[in-house]
């Protein structure tokens, strides 16, 4: 029975079968699950074709969408509880479409390049269970059309994340990392829960379009919406690795490396900015979570940065990236521009699933995850140099790659928010997106540097990944080049798709659209620069000086050559020492926290401990021990074990209520 | 024919049923006891039944599935029994207290 | 409406069937004890012809007697249970009692006073027909029968596995 169907379509359009897309996935898991060992090594075809297919529905679906059909919303009711009515349902519109497009392009290029990387493992087909389930838990968050349906996919998506971040669990580290991923997100989700129901006494429903409308009416307005923003937001950071709940991220890495392309591209980590973005009326009309948003927002991505410079394992300068570029969706719709952050959403899930893929094809060569046992690899692995330099330049944001466009927008909206509407968490959101845009160049050039460049300083002979894990690179290497355009301002169609109603557009003005930009680049190829002078040239100088890239250096030399001065004096006393720093904080400031908590409360506990302790409590709690002693002793004769004697009692108690309610 | 002296005859009967449940020692007695149980609500649906007169079929129907689960339960509940008389050579419920802490 | 006739065969019922049945509890044979279910059984088949239901009647004798009191009998004969009261009851037979007279008396006095003045017509024209419960069986409540052929199944393949020898 399909209640509400605001459809307005007289023939059945795709978009009216978007479920199937989300189908699929748990249908493969299914298969594969149960199919076992007898699928064998073939336990992906079942993958591919049921992620493949949701591709090209979603693309289907997309497309008439972006062709005028109105946008779908049915349901029917799940249950109903008095007067809560639960429903079960779907809600397809631009920003699920855009959703499904980036879920099933990445998680069918994920499949296919799995078989490759995947290839042997013991677990082949449990992998491929796993992976499935949570493309379809993700697909089934992303069509909700209710918070609570959405919580379920929500935790479905935590649960799979678990198990494919703990897939070689033999080794403590990695199932420990996959308890860390579970539980710390979880922390979050605690808040995500008591939001839905904060919001459901505020609004009176779950479902979501009716909650947006309501906060656009103005209805759904005052301390509780705010608190239940606040309170989805929560889940939010825990999904979404924001700090302080962002330490589970990089643990995360122990994963197989396609897994963490897909948890970073795709699934999972975005689940919370989508969320922020579906509930962005609401969010919007409450303007303190908004702020909140915002600055958690800034300070995250600046922390992750930093910290992405120090490390030398490159899944997890990866996995910062990721938290630093997550932070700047959220920023991005922390002040209000909610096309820029769903944009970079959408760019920043084709690039980092390229870098995340392009660093497992080089961990599967040279079986090493730290950089410093890498370097010199472009020659080995062309292809893959090629499309991790696509990423790298694509996540620093030159033009005109996919970063380029949707990087320019968020700092753009900052500016006209800061500017226009004089907010200073505008202003803090602008500063730290361009310290954070410069760090990113940064640290993407040190671990290009450091794994394709110079000598080879690992072990064996690296050699280039079979075609399965090498198309998929090319094709999103193609895919960060070319989706920006969608966004390209003025003409890019992509401000049509995502918007809401009173957000203002970019107009084509100069300062906006050329000046800006020019700074972002300016901002990016000086990182770039720089990084290559800290990284490259300092250790490799003879190397690189008769090599092919000398032309480079003797450019760089003739016009910069005094800046070894400025480099060696200025820049790393003070860019270590940041990230370091960073990294201290981190490590000594927070845990400082704890433990300053945990000692003054020992020293409290030893104040209380004479005087109050020994006379009161103890008495207390001495006698409360004693009774329950007491009343334990009484009732273990009823626990005997003895099914009879239970039987017994129960009929006894049946007898009693039905002289209670039959005789009075 | 008053209806209450079915309804009083069946919890009579349900009664002795539940002393034999609670009384007996041996697993396969105490399923003998569980047949009168159902036997007793058997008769209460069928008076019901015959108390409705024709809009009352479906009480004989509901008879018909407790006897069919009845059928079941036994089947099921000796097989246990069985099991356990192999592995323990005993029969005897109080015996049965392995779920006690 | 009910002759005299009815009365008198409902108390002959009655009687034999609580007789039976506290048979079934007290017996000091276990072998007894199955047969004195027969007899309660056996009674509760005629009352179903009083109460002019035959078709339960006659499935009653046919799955009860037929069916659960011999396979009754085969787990007696293959769990080789001692004999003797000491044996087969347990020390908790007072609570038992008090209980089960408990439970009869609270059960009996609601319904007495919920079903009071209500009386069964025994002597309408004919009783319920075989075909008017097939029919109901067939129509509204197919879906459990069906689930309850399912459930035959299951506990068929359930009692093999459970008793099977590995």
């Amino acid at each position: 029975m399909i209640l509400a169907q605001s459809s307005a379509t007289a023939g059945r359009a795709a978009t009216d079968f978007m479920w199937l897309v989300t189908l699929l996935p748990f249908l493969s898991a299914v298969i594969i699950g149960f199919g076992g060992k007898r699928l064998g090594g073939r336990a992906h075809i079942a993958g591919i074709a049921a992620v493949g297919g949701g591709l090209v529905l979603s693309l289907v679906g997309f497309y008439q969408l972006a062709a005028g059909n109105a946008t779908v919303e049915a349901s029917w009711v799940w249950f109903e509880l008095d007067s809560i009515e639960l429903e079960f349902g779907m809600n397809y519109d631009f920003l699920t479409g855009v959703m499904f497009v980036v879920v099933t392009t990445i998680s069918t290029l994920v499949h296919i390049y799995s078989v490759g990387y995947m290839h042997g493992d013991k677990r082949y087909t449990w992998f491929y269970t796993a992976l499935s389930l949570f493309t379809g838990s993700m697909l089934f968050l992303v069509i909700a059309n209710n918070l609570m349906q959405m919580f379920v996919g929500w935790e479905l998506v935590g649960v799979c994340s678990y198990f494919l971040i703990g897939h070689y669990w033999e080794e403590t580290d990695n199932s420990s990392a996959a308890i860390k991923a579970f539980i710390v997100t979880r922390v979050g989700d605690v808040g995500f829960l008591f939001g839905i129901f904060a919001l459901f006494i505020a609004g009176g429903t779950f479902n979501i379009p009716e909650l947006n409308l309501l906060a656009e009416e103005g209805e759904l307005t005052g301390t509780i919406a705010t608190v239940g923003a606040l309170l989805l937001f929560c889940g939010a950071v825990g999904k979404s690795a924001q700090v302080p709940l962002h330490v589970w991220l990089p643990d995360a890495m122990a994963g197989p490396t396609p897994v963490s392309a897909l948890i970073h591209a795709a699934t999972m980590v975005v689940a919370g900015v989508y969320l922020v973005a579906r509930m962005f009326i609401v969010f919007e009309h409450a303007p303190a979570a908004l702020n909140v948003v915002a600055i958690v927002a800034s300070i995250t991505m600046l922390i992750a940065a930093a910290l992405a410079l120090v490390q030398d394992d490159i899944k997890r300068v990866l996995a910062y990236s990721t938290v630093s570029q997550l932070a700047y969706m959220m920023a991005a719709l922390g002040v209000g521009a909610y096309t820029a952050g769903v944009f970079h959403l959408f760019t920043h899930a084709f690039f980092k699933a390229l870098l995340f893929l392009g660093a497992g094809s080089i961990i599967h060569a040279v079986h090493s995850n730290n950089m410093s046992d890498m370097g010199g690899l472009r020659k080995f692995m062309p292809t893959t140099f090629m499309t991790f330099i696509v990423g790298s330049l694509a996540l620093a944001g030159i033009f005109p790659l996919a970063g380029f466009f949707s990087k320019d927008e968020i700092i753009g909206e900052a500016l006209r928010a800061a500017s226009d509407e004089r907010q200073i968490v505008a202003w803090i959101v602008l500063i730290s997106a361009l310290i954070t845009a410069f760090l990113t160049a940064l640290y993407m050039t040190r671990a290009c540097v450091k794994t394709f460049f110079g000598a080879y300083r690992g072990h064996g002979h690296p050699h280039e990944s079979p075609r399965t894990m090498t198309v998929p690179l090319q094709i999103l290497a193609v895919g960060s080049v070319a989706v920006g355009f969608l966004g390209f301002p003025v003409v890019g169609p992509f401000p049509d798709w995502i918007n809401v109603p009173g957000e203002v557009h970019h107009g084509f003005s100069a300062f906006y659209n050329l000046a800006l930009p020019a700074i972002s680049v300016a901002v990016a190829l000086a990182a770039i620069w720089l990084g290559f002078q800290l990284f490259y040239f300092e250790r490799f100088k003879v190397d690189i000086r008769s090599g092919r890239f000398a032309w480079f250096y003797r450019l760089l030399e003739n016009k910069y050559y005094i800046d070894d001065i400025y480099l060696g004096g200025i820049v790393r006393p003070i860019q270590y020492p940041i990230a370091r720093a960073t990294n201290w904080i981190n490590q000594n400031v927070i845990d400082g926290v704890v433990n300053g908590t945990a000692w003054g409360t020992v020293a409290a506990g030893k104040g209380v401990y004479g005087v109050i302790d020994q006379r009161v409590v103890d008495f207390a709690v001495n006698g409360a021990a004693g009774l329950t002693g007491f009343s334990g002793g009484i009732l273990r004769y009823i626990q005997t074990g003895n099914v009879q004697r239970y039987a017994a009692f129960l009929f006894v108690a049946v007898a009693a209520f039905v002289a209670l309610f039959g005789l009075f | 024919m008053p209806v209450s002296y079915f309804l009083v005859l069946s919890a009579l009967l349900f009664s002795i049923g539940v002393y034999g449940v609670l009384a007996r020692q041996n697993a396969v007695l105490v399923l003998l006891s569980i047949e009168l149980m159902l036997n007793a609500v058997n008769i209460n649906l069928v008076a019901f039944s015959a108390l409705l007169g024709q809009t009352g079929v479906p009480g004989q129907v509901f008879a018909l599935f407790v006897i069919a689960v009845a059928a079941a339960e036994v089947g099921i509940g000796l097989a246990i029994v069985i099991l356990i008389f192999r592995n323990r050579q005993s029969v005897d419920v109080e015996e049965m207290s392995l779920m006690k802490w | 409406m009910a002759t005299i006739g009815h009365q008198i065969v409902f108390w002959i019922i009655a009687v034999v069937m609580t007789v039976a049945a506290v048979a079934v509890v007290t017996a000091r044979n276990v072998v007894h004890a199955a047969l004195y279910l027969v007899g309660a059984l056996m009674s509760a088949a005629a009352l179903y012809i009083l109460l002019l239901a035959q078709f339960v009647a006659w499935v009653q004798v046919l799955v009860y007697v037929g069916a659960i009191v011999v396979l009754m009998l085969f787990g007696l004969m293959l769990t080789n249970a001692p004999i003797g009261r000491a044996s087969l009851d347990n020390n908790q037979r007072f609570l038992a009692a008090v209980t089960a007279g408990v439970l009869f008396l609270v059960t009996s006095f609601i319904m007495v006073r919920a079903f009071e003045g209500q009386s069964i017509d025994l002597v309408r024209e004919q009783g319920t027909l075989t075909e008017s419960v097939g029919e109901v069986i067939f129509s509204a409540y197919v879906l459990p029968f069906e689930v309850v052929s399912v459930l035959l199944l299951a506990a068929l393949v359930g009692a093999i596995v459970i008793a099977k020898r590995d």
